[in-house]
Parts: structure tokens; sequence; C-alpha cells
């Protein structure tokens, strides 16, 4: 049975800002959709709020998750259905090892009816270290990643890396993969995006957010949406991001009457880091 | 609060008394002590009378006064609700040795050391084991409980016991020490000597109302080298009690020494404790303190680096809960050329719990060419509790490097959504975060018994 991530007419506020204007979409395991959208159009928003970070508040709307109303879950409930979100800023976690971390995190996810409490059985340290090599090997990510700690210290590059290793051991249904391409350098999207490409199947649907097209020349899309001051105003397949690439989002705003201007006061590119000064 | 004074029961026979100048006569009498001994501990009584109990003053007086009772020391520290009268130091002839009342199994099984070490078990200031491998021994290792090394070792204890490192004169519960002190123990590390394998002393305290004031006299000759790990914890959960301590450390010329405590005492603990440390030259000097228990702690360490080219690392891990209150002063003290030193204490905070951190790098004139580090860090898990951090630094030479840092925070919420959207409960998420936290200051620690042991301790409050 395949698994669909439904999102009805939603909309979120940051603060009394609204972000998100009624936004519809449905991703289904083994899809892959490009959301691109330029900054400031709402897309961090959508990707941090679908995994349920408390700052963001869901005004109205609904999102489900095979059939599970996920508004009302806590974000390790949404992770433990099969929903995963691939950060644009990971965030380091000094002294915590990556093997540690993942180790608790495959536990967590796998384990059946653990309700994420303390008695959650870690899966046992061979199997789980075989496996974690093996994932390794086939992203090409350096064994010395295991012991360093969680995305401190790490390059842009690692960061980025780092999130899909974990996606690859997590092994979720959808995954949202929020500005995986920002930030690196060609060599680095072409790496992550052959990464990418590796775990790509029927089972894993893909929710890519991006401003660029230039991840998804390595990750074909099926789908491709773009997201205008919180809507999304035109979906349609690859033709609509080799549009962008040409013409770039002004004649799209210029249709839907959006001035630059008007975006350039949420132009933003992390919300979060704007809310916490 | 009624529970300090209830009377405790008696289960057996041990002469308990109270603070005063005759239950001191009584002491020195039953254990047949050296004249010298006997008037150390009356003079220090004597001080102990003269001395009030501190009192936390209000912020006007405490500027104002130069009484150390009433000044900075105890400034963060309220001791209104000490009865210090409830609480029972004891004298004891060796004839109670067997009168103790067993210790768990579990305690037992945490108490195994291998052969080739030693330990020695303290429980309510009477020693209950003692051992050390035949071959320390044979390489003159000297361990045993102080009472009995008063008698085997008297020309060590009367030069070193209150003498160089700590005094009866400065704080009032050193003198009550100096005065009432029962059990503890004397480690010598002749020259030369080096001892693999961890020497553990666990100091047990399982009668209500109970005073503990065990005093641990550790003399590492030059060249030699030792790591101990003492222990303190209680039996009974509820048991209400008092430790009033000190820990004298000589570290000699070139000697390598380890010196861990763990603080464990159940949450009705008063604990006293004032540690110094004498570090010669090109000596290294390791110290952990592990502060996890207790209901009320204070906390004195002073590393005194007197020789050239000495190094000491301090480091500290504390883990409040409830309404703990532990207080720590660390002191730096460079008395010579090219002298380092590097410090290193985090802590973690739950419920209302409240610690205090108050940091000195002092360096004498002498002290050129001092490196000297100190940070504390504090992390908050609790939004009612509170973390005072107070670093500082007085440097009277020119040429040194001194730095120091301190933060404090709250558990860090995107830290806990990111480690969430990967599975993991609040719960889970918060105790990685912890140990990460006190990793730093557990990569550090030298030996995997002593990490082991002190996770054991955070997992342990973790699950509180």
């Amino acid at each position: 049975m395949s698994t669909e991530l439904v999102i009805k007419d939603l909309r979120i506020s940051v603060g009394e800002k609204p972000i998100i204007k009624g936004l519809n979409l449905t991703v289904k395991q083994g899809e892959i959709h490009a959301l691109m959208g330029p900054n400031g159009s709402g897309k961090s928003t959508l990707a941090n709020a679908l995994m349920g970070h408390p700052f963001y508040s869901v005004d109205s709307g609904e999102v489900t998750f095979g059939g599970v109303d996920v508004l009302e879950l806590e974000p390790n409930e949404r992770a433990r259905l099969g929903l995963f979100l691939a950060f644009q800023y990971p965030t380091a976690i000094p002294g915590v090892s990556m093997a540690n971390f993942l180790r608790m995190a495959v536990s967590a996810v796998r384990t059946e009816n653990s309700n994420g409490s303390e008695t959650t059985e870690l899966i046992p340290m061979r199997a789980f270290r075989r496996e974690l090599r093996e994932k390794m090997k086939q992203l090409g990510v350096d064994e010395s990643f295991a012991r360093r700690y969680l995305n401190e210290g790490f390059s842009g590059g690692e960061k980025k890396r780092a999130e899909v290793l974990q996606l690859a051991m997590l092994e979720p249904k959808i995954a949202i993969l929020d500005e995986t391409d920002s930030g690196l350098d060609i060599d680095a999207v072409r790496i992550v995006g052959e990464s990418l490409n590796q775990l790509i199947g029927p089972d894993l649907g893909v929710l890519i957010i991006t401003h660029y097209p230039r991840l998804l020349t390595y990750i074909r899309p099926q789908f491709v949406h773009i997201l205008l001051d919180g809507r999304i105003v035109e979906s349609g397949g690859w033709e609509l991001a080799e549009l962008l690439e040409k013409k770039g989002y002004d004649p799209i705003r210029e249709k839907y009457g959006i001035s630059p201007e008007v975006l350039a006061d949420d132009d933003v590119e992390d919300p979060l880091s704007a809310l916490r000064r | 609060m009624s529970e300090l004074n209830q009377n405790p029961p008696h289960a057996y026979e041990v002469q308990t008394g109270d603070f005063s100048r005759e239950f001191v006569e009584k002491i020195s009498k039953a254990q047949d002590e050296p004249r010298w001994m006997r008037e150390r501990r009356l003079e220090a009584y004597g001080v102990y009378e003269c001395l009030p109990i501190p009192k936390t003053p209000n912020e006007d007086t405490w500027k104002r006064t130069t009484d150390i009772h009433v000044q900075d020391y105890w400034r963060r520290t309220d001791l209104r609700m000490l009865k210090l009268q409830a609480y029972q130091p004891i004298a004891l002839s060796p004839s109670d040795l067997a009168d103790r009342p067993p210790l768990s199994d579990s305690l037992k099984a945490q108490m195994q050391v291998p052969e080739e070490s030693g330990r020695i078990v303290l429980q309510d200031g009477v020693v209950v084991d003692v051992t050390l491998s035949q071959d320390l021994a044979r390489k003159g290792v000297y361990f045993a409980d102080l009472n009995t090394a008063l008698q085997e070792r008297p020309d060590l204890v009367e030069s070193y016991f209150m003498t160089k490192a700590v005094t009866v004169d400065w704080n009032k519960f050193d003198a009550l020490h100096g005065a009432f002190w029962q059990g503890g123990y004397l480690l010598h590390i002749p020259r030369g000597v080096v001892v693999e394998i961890p020497l553990r002393a666990f100091v047990v305290l399982s009668e209500p109302q109970r005073a503990d004031l065990a005093h641990g006299l550790i003399i590492a000759e030059a060249d030699s080298q030792v790591t101990l790990l003492e222990e303190h914890l209680s039996t009974d959960a509820n048991a209400p009690g008092l430790h009033c301590g000190v820990v004298e450390i000589f570290v000699g010329d070139n000697a390598h020494i380890n010196y861990v405590q763990l603080q464990n005492w159940n949450h009705r603990v008063w604990n006293f404790s004032t540690q110094r440390a004498i570090v010669g030259r090109d000596a290294q000097f390791r110290w952990v303190a592990g502060e996890l228990g207790s209901r009320v702690s204070k906390l004195h360490q002073v590393s005194v680096l007197e020789g050239a080219g000495s190094n000491v690392e301090m480091l500290g891990l504390t883990f409040t809960h409830a309404r703990q209150h532990i207080d720590t002063h660390t002191y730096q003290e460079h008395k010579d050329h090219h002298t380092t030193s590097d410090l290193l204490y985090r802590t973690v905070l739950k419920d209302r719990s409240h610690t205090v951190w108050n940091g000195m790098i002092h360096v004498h004139h002498e002290g050129q060419y001092t490196d000297a580090y100190q940070k504390n860090d504090n992390l908050l898990l609790s939004e009612r509790a509170r973390a005072d951090t107070n670093p500082g630094l007085e440097i009277l030479a020119n040429e040194v490097r001194c730095t120091h840092g301190a933060t404090a925070g709250p558990i860090d919420k995107d830290q806990v959504f990111y480690l969430m959207s990967r599975g993991l409960s609040y719960n889970q998420a918060e105790r990685l975060i912890v140990d990460g936290f006190f990793e730093p200051v557990m990569q550090r620690i030298p030996l995997e018994s002593v990490r082991e042991q002190l996770q054991q301790s955070i997992n342990r409050k973790l699950a509180i």
C-alpha cells in the first residue's frame, strides 16, 4: 500500500504574519516532487511546519500522512510514521556522536509501539554497525563520520551528506528535502545528488524544496510546483523547471501580480534565525 | 524541619556524642591517640567555638565586612536550616568494628576492586574493610584508615595532618573537622613507585543523623604515580546526615597523580568539604569532582602549583535536581614560574535546584610564564533552576596567559526539535543533549571505569 502525504488548504503564520496562505499538495510514495520558489516564498516554513516545529502555528487546513492527521502529533511521532525532513540548516549537537545518535534514532523509528518512551530497546550494536558501514559505503561517506559529533564543525557539504545518510538509515516513506543544495558548490551538489539518487525508489516519496533547479539535474522530478507568496501558483512537469532555469521567477511574478518588493521584507533565508533574535 | 530533630534508632552499640569539648576528649581517649593529636583536636575545637555559623548576608553587609564568615565565600549558601547539634560524631574503640550494619550485596559488588589494587571502605566513620595487594605493600605503598595510620605512621601523620595544606583557622567546618575527625585514610606512595591500577576509597553513610568526618590524606613522593577514586554514598536513601570532610593531597616533584571524588550522598545530607592539593616541581595533578548528591553542598577545592613546571587539570561535573543546592569554589594558585592549569566545570540543573561556581586564578609575583585557563558552563533543564557562575582572575606577575569564561543557558529548542524529528522522544532528546554536554569533561577523564561510574550516576539522575 502506497502512503500519501496530503496537504489541504494549509495556512501557517510565523508570529502574526501569514506565510503559507492556502496550500494544496499530495506526495505519494515513489513520486518525486519539486517545490520551487524564490527566497521568502514560504518554503522553509512549510518544511518545518510539516515536521512539527513548535515555532510555527498552523492556522487552518489539514495534513494527513497515510490517512493519519499529523498536525496533532509530536515531531517524533511524525518521524515514526515515516516522515523525514532533511534540514536546510542542520543543528549541531556537540558531544553527541553520529553513531550514538543514529542508533537511538533508528531504534526509535523501527520499534513498534514504543511510543518513543524511555524503554525503547536499542537495536543490537553489531547489526547496527554493519548497516551503518554499508550505508556509508554506498553513499561514499567517510567512516570517520560515525565518530564525529553530530554536525559539529561540519562543512556545508558534510552537513548535507550527513542528512542524506540519516535519510538512508531511517528509511522514511516520504522525505522532505529543504534546500539540500543550498550553500554547496557544484561538485558538492553532484555528490549529494548522486547519493540521493541511490535512495530513490518505489518505497520513497520525495518533496524537494529548492529555489535553484540545479539539484534537479541529478534527481529528475515527475512533478514541479511553483510556490509564490504562500501559494502554489503553477504545477506541471519538468518543463516548468526548465522555464525557471531560463527565465527566473520574474515572468511568473508578473503573471500573478506579485512584485519582488513585497517579498523583500520577508526575504529571510532562515525565518527561525530572525525569530530567535 | 522535623526530620532533623528526631531521635535516631540505635540498632547497635556505638559511642555517639555531640559537638562538645568533652566529646573531643572522649574520641581522643578511645583511640589512645598521641598527645599532639589530642592537642590539635582541642585547638581546633577552640577555633570552632569562636567562629559563628556563617550567615547568608544581605547585599549591604557582605560588601562592608572583611570577615570571611559573612563574606563572599558564604554569600550564596544559606545555612539557616542547618542544625549542627542534630548530628552525632562518633568515638570508637577497635572492638566496635564487628557491629556495623551489613552492606548490601549490590553495594559490595559496586565496591569490587581488582586483586592487584586496593580499597578502603568506611561506614559511618568506621573502617569496615581495607585491602591492598601484596605487591603494592611490598613496594612500600601504605594505604590504611587514618586511625590505624596514627599508630603505624605517626611521624607522617604528625607532619602532614592539617599543618601544610588545610588548616583549621579559616573555616568553621574545617575547625569542626579538625576537632572531631574520625576515620578517613592515609595513602602514602614512596618515591618512584608506580601504581598502575586505581585504588578506591568508599565513604558510606548508613545511620540517620550521623556525622561523617572522614579525613583523606594522600602523600605521593617524588616520581610516583597513582590514581585514587573516592566515592561518597548513602546506603539509606532518606537518612539525614552530615559530612564534614577534608582532603589533603601532596604531589611530590615529578609525580603523576589523579584524584577523583564522586559525591553521591542522598538528598538529606549536608556536605561540607575542603580539599587542597600542593603540587611540586614538574608534577602533574589531575583532579575530577563529580557532584551529584547531597541536599546542600559546599565544596572548596584549591590547587597550589608550588613547584616550577607543575601542571594541574581540574575537571568538574555537577548534576542537580529537586531543590539541591551545590556551591563550589575552585582556586588555581600559581606560585612559581612555568606552571599551567586548566579547569573545566560543567553543570546540568533540573527542577528548582541551584548551583554556584566561583573560580579564581591567582598568579603570584613568582608565577611568570603561567598559563592558566578556567571555564564553567551550565545547562538549565528547567526554568526554575538557577546557576550562578563567577570566574575571577588575580594576577601579580606580568608575563602570563590567563583566560576564563562562563556560560549558562537553557536547553536549545532547535536541538530538541532536530532530534525529535529523527524519532527521539523529548526525554530521549534531552538525555542525549545532556550526555553531549558532559562529553568534553568525560573524554578528558583518564579512566574507563571512572567514566562508567559517572555515566551510571548521570543516567540515574536523568531517570528521576
